[in-house]
């Protein structure tokens, strides 16, 4: 718990910073003060917890996975043939120089008002991360690791096995705790463009009634979402590998 | 019985070659090193021996069978340990015998007893992190033992040790040798380690090189540091390192 001090006092400042500005400006509608954002929270948890995040935790997730699924499968097949990396990797660096907000119409009328408009602003956003942390840390294997397999008589699928999969397992981490973040960013966003529920909707609801606590509400609810799945992937990472450092 | 045939070899990047027709052989169960000064191409003749290199001419017999037709000859033991973080001592040494498909169980039986005869028995279910440098190379052994190989490559497997350690693992590494029955080439630029250790060192002098001098050490086994002040020994020691110095200035 100590150790998670410093973050405490200044979240702390940063809030109390915070509530005496908004009394100061004393216009709810521009600025919401915190406490005045949590009564919202507490007044609209019906709609906020029974409809709006289901929804929206439905897009992050079918989002999120199917940007795992997609960016490891990048990842791999470009570590496994240099010619699908010269022919990919520009392609998907080019994907992240597009707009997304922009072509995200585009999608509602492809998708229309169904949840695979919003999935798919979802993919573009998350899926470029875990590809390209991925792919380094599979590049990132020691070679003299793999030309001591190599003696052993080891062919390319064993080396990929036990050694490049292992040598990324943290990469895939990172990428997992960078995704997670980035999901919730792209549905909320998505959910803003055209939507009939889901936290982003609701936020862009109030908005069009100038209720800026709100507009916060549901907002703080996707951080701490994200947060905590954030840190659940930590538990999990600093279970799963300890030996990170000594790579 | 190893043998270098009118081998030729140069690396791609390089202009020079590194060995031109060099020609030597092993017995079966020496202890051989290979003394020269960094860069002449020590541990390249190992890389040719493993198959990591291949020569431009010439040919590389083992037991009179060219090298190419062979599996499982020869085992390589790097400088750097190169122990895999993420497995314990047991799944490191395990990994040649999981390679090369030994059942489980075999696996379990064979790790425990060159765990032991290693004494490490205790560190079977450790991680590399856990173990010192000296123990970190005894477990590097054992993994290049239980790959099956009768011909043990070690390239400079002591030098990055603290002097005290080198010392304990080099009579650590005649122990095993007489108990295992391996024939063993050792990288070394260290001239009193080849002494003690080998039963005939190989001095690599110019570059490219088309022969290495061979030199038979006078001592019978099992050895003692004592051995290493006789003065036909010392006399040898100083004839090898004034060798070695005259090619380093060339």
């Amino acid at each position: 718990m100590r150790k998670h001090l410093p973050a405490v006092v200044v979240t702390m400042v940063l809030l109390l910073l915070w509530q005496g500005i908004a009394m100061v400006v004393d216009a709810a509608y521009i600025l919401p003060s915190p406490i005045q954002i949590m009564q919202k929270l507490w007044e609209l948890r019906e709609p906020l917890f029974l409809v709006h995040l289901p929804a929206t935790m439905g897009v992050t997730g079918l989002g999120l996975l199917i940007s795992i699924v997609f960016g490891l499968l990048l990842a791999v097949s470009m570590d496994w043939n240099p010619k699908i990396e010269r022919a990919l990797y520009p392609v998907i660096v080019a994907s992240q120089t597009i707009p997304t907000t922009a072509i995200a119409p585009l999608f509602i009328l492809w998708f229309g008002y169904s949840i695979w408009s919003k999935v798919l602003v979802t993919i573009l956003i998350t899926f470029f991360p875990i590809a390209i942390t991925v792919f380094d840390g599979l590049k990132s294997s020691k070679r003299e690791m793999e030309e001591l397999l190599l003696t052993y008589g080891a062919r390319k699928k064993d080396i990929f096995l036990k050694l490049k999969l292992p040598t990324a397992l943290p990469n895939f981490f990172s990428a997992i705790k960078m995704a997670i973040p980035m999901s919730v960013i792209g549905a909320a966003i998505a959910e803003w463009l055209g939507a009939q529920k889901g936290l982003g909707y609701f936020s862009k609801r109030m908005m069009t009634q100038l209720d800026g606590a709100g507009v916060f509400a549901p907002v703080v609810l996707l951080s701490l979402v994200a947060m905590a799945a954030v840190g659940i992937i930590t538990v999990l990472e600093n279970k799963l590998i300890q030996w990170r450092k000594e790579i | 019985m190893l043998e270098f045939r009118d081998i030729s070899f140069r690396y791609a990047q390089d202009e020079q070659p590194m060995m031109e027709n060099l020609n030597f052989q092993v017995e079966d169960r020496a202890f051989v090193s290979i003394i020269g000064a960094s860069g002449c191409g020590k541990s390249t003749i190992f890389r040719l021996i493993n198959g990591l290199e291949k020569p431009d001419a010439g040919q590389i017999l083992v037991d009179g069978k060219p090298v190419q037709s062979l599996k499982n000859y020869s085992a390589f033991m790097p400088q750097k340990d190169l122990l895999f973080p993420w497995r314990t001592i047991e799944k490191n040494i395990c990994l040649p015998m999981e390679l090369a498909k030994v059942s489980a169980k075999e696996q379990k039986k064979r790790c425990e007893a060159v765990l032991r005869q290693a004494g490490l028995a205790d560190y079977a279910q450790k991680y590399p992190k856990d173990l010192s440098g000296g123990m970190k190379q005894r477990v590097s052994f054992a993994r290049t033992l239980l790959s099956g190989a009768d011909m043990l490559l070690l390239d400079e497997p002591f030098s990055a040790l603290d002097y005290l350690t080198r010392v304990e693992m080099q009579e650590w590494i005649l122990h095993q040798w007489e108990h295992y029955h391996k024939t063993i080439l050792f990288i070394t630029h260290d001239v009193e380690e080849a002494i003690f250790l080998s039963k005939r060192v190989f001095i690599i002098k110019d570059r490219p090189f088309s022969e290495m001098e061979p030199v038979d050490i006078p001592l019978a086994y099992p050895r003692n540091r004592e051995d290493l002040k006789r003065p036909d020994i010392v006399e040898l020691k100083e004839q090898m390192i004034e060798k070695l110095r005259r090619s380093v200035s060339l």
